[in-house]
């Protein structure tokens, strides 16, 4: 192991990377519903995968938006103990992924867009949800997103965490959040691995290039939305308007497409990603 | 002359420490499942399974093609090498892994992609190679495995593939997890062109290489004994707190939890998918 993976940072010497991390986790940060509040109207919330159960870190529903209609699926987080306890910190089990397509193919079928909200700091790691199909729970999201055929539109709004955000993520625009992560390993977990330390998670986080920024870099998402002052958590409606504005020129790019364009603009959005090898 | 007075037999000079290993290296070798010792000629003939157990023992991508298919095969992509988006840097440069490992295994990246005759009928079949960064999915995997998904369908030929894998490649970040919706979406177009694909799990798929293609054929077989799931076990104990069950997340049990078609030991795997392959696009013509 080279001797500088191992150094602490320099002081006064920051880490852009390791902070973001710190404000898409940020105990202020608007979470899903914070930003369902602020840019819809007649929000009502559909629950079940009519398979198992209700999973309450997915929350999904139809609303509308600018009078628009609009579905949403949106990866929740808690706020407060009981609420976290409640939302599972965010963590979906497989009913919250098929509850999240059987909504999106219910919008589809009726030709209304979607929108995604990705919050998560990963798929729930625990026996029940093995037993009942985690992996193939989000699989089955990202081969049966690429087929929807109306506007997908995915905003990762705080924490994308690997497989299990991105079983929300396959969309035809995909944004970012100017403070949000998107990786494909927790800069903790990848700090145990490589290092052997979860506390040089800092480190980690540098060398994931896991933030909005990086992930534009390498063409993996359309767009960075900006964010309020020092962050979305310092003006949550301010933070709320910038979403909208994308929001809104998104849909009016997407609306006049036809389904088939649609599904082929994804595909084809998808099937350029990590064009970074020789032949 | 008295016995005990015989001159000690000039001891032959003992055999420099690599040279003695040679010898009986390789002949015999323990079971991993059943700890007995099996002459390794007679694991090779039982296809790498336990004769006496039928633990099945791990095997290179080569091995593999080389069970499945009829005779030879013609290798895709081959010269493939990842250009490290990320620059990434962690025990040792990405660069330097990626090109120890090529050393290693001869190969370019975790995957091989090929087509050949499976009795008699042409099939496409992509085999990840363990030894390779653990199998792991980076852009050539993804790019590898997407390509082969489009031959695939262009040219109406089944396509395999044969997953051992920890997931996603952490070396090339979120690269390595966008293959996952990449190659999902292109099999999504096979599944739309009604072109046959059928995975086959072995021991371990995990991760993102699970939570994509590796739980989206139209049949979804797998290896007794394989280690199969989403999060990795330790992962799983250190959320819970607590030792997970025994035979948690090998075949038998997603099986018995429904995200399995068949569990098929390596001996019966050819037929198997040529049973299915018949069934689905009828039988080979003559």
């Amino acid at each position: 192991m080279s001797d500088t993976a191992l150094q602490p940072p320099a002081p006064g010497e920051t880490n852009i990377a390791w902070q973001r991390v710190q404000l898409a986790r940020h105990p202020k940060r608007p979470h899903s519903l914070d930003y369902v509040q602020r840019l819809f109207t007649d929000f009502h919330e559909i629950h079940g995968d009519r398979r198992f159960g209700d999973d309450p870190a997915i929350v999904c529903g139809m609303a509308f938006f600018e009078g628009r209609p609009i579905m949403i699926a949106a990866q929740q987080k808690g706020r407060d103990t009981k609420q976290k306890l409640y939302r599972n910190f965010g963590m979906p089990k497989p009913e919250g992924y098929r509850k999240a397509l059987r909504v999106m193919q219910l919008a589809a079928k009726f030709g209304r867009p979607i929108l995604t909200l990705l919050d998560t700091p990963g798929a729930y790691p625990g026996i029940d949800a093995e037993e009942r199909g985690q992996a193939e729970a989000i699989a089955s999201n990202l081969r049966e997103m690429a087929r929807l055929r109306s506007p997908v539109i995915v905003i990762c709004i705080g924490e994308g965490g690997s497989g299990g955000a991105l079983a929300l993520g396959v969309g035809n625009r995909v944004y970012m959040l100017e403070n949000a992560i998107y990786s494909v390993i927790s800069p903790e977990s990848c700090a145990a691995i490589i290092y052997r330390d979860a506390k040089l998670a800092e480190r980690a986080a540098a060398a994931l290039k896991l933030t909005a920024q990086d992930l534009y870099r390498l063409g993996l998402i359309d767009g960075i939305i900006p964010e309020p002052g020092e962050g979305a958590h310092t003006d949550w409606d301010a933070a709320a308007a910038m979403v909208r504005e994308t929001l809104r020129k998104a849909l009016d790019e997407l609306t006049p497409l036809s389904p088939e364009e649609l599904v082929q603009q994804r595909f084809e959005k998808f099937r350029r990603m990590g064009n970074f090898f020789t032949e | 002359m008295p016995w005990f007075t015989r001159p000690k037999p000039k001891t032959e000079t003992p055999p420099a420490q690599g040279e003695r290993r040679v010898r009986t290296e390789g002949l015999w070798l323990k079971c991993e499942g059943c700890r007995q010792i099996i002459w390794r000629k007679a694991l090779e003939q039982n296809l790498h399974v336990c004769p006496k157990c039928g633990y099945h023992f791990k095997i290179d991508a080569v091995t593999r093609l080389r069970q499945l298919l009829d005779g030879d095969w013609e290798t895709y992509d081959d010269s493939m090498v990842s250009t490290d988006p990320l620059e990434f840097v962690d025990a040792k440069p990405y660069k330097e892994r990626l090109a120890a490992m090529r050393q290693a295994t001869n190969l370019n990246d975790a995957v091989i992609s090929a087509g050949g005759t499976l009795n008699g009928r042409p099939v496409y079949i992509c085999v990840l190679e363990l030894k390779f960064i653990g199998g792991s999915m980076g852009a050539v995997v993804g790019e590898k495995i997407t390509r082969a998904i489009e031959r695939a369908m262009a040219r109406r030929i089944p396509l395999i593939i044969v997953s051992a894998s920890g997931g996603a490649r952490m070396q090339e970040g979120a690269v390595s997890l966008m293959q996952m919706a990449k190659i999902s979406a292109a099999l999504m177009r096979l599944d739309e062109a009604r072109v046959p694909y059928i995975s086959v799990l072995t021991d371990p798929t995990t991760g993102g290489v699970t939570a994509s293609f590796a739980m989206l054929g139209d049949l979804n077989i797998a290896e007794p004994g394989a280690l199969i799931g989403f999060a990795g076990p330790r992962v799983i104990e250190q959320t819970i707190r607590q030792k997970l069950p025994e035979g948690f997340q090998r075949s038998e049990f997603l099986l018995k939890n429904g995200m399995l078609d068949a569990v098929v030991p390596r001996p019966q795997l050819k037929q198997f998918i040529s049973k299915a392959l018949d069934f689905f696009c009828g039988p080979v013509a003559a």
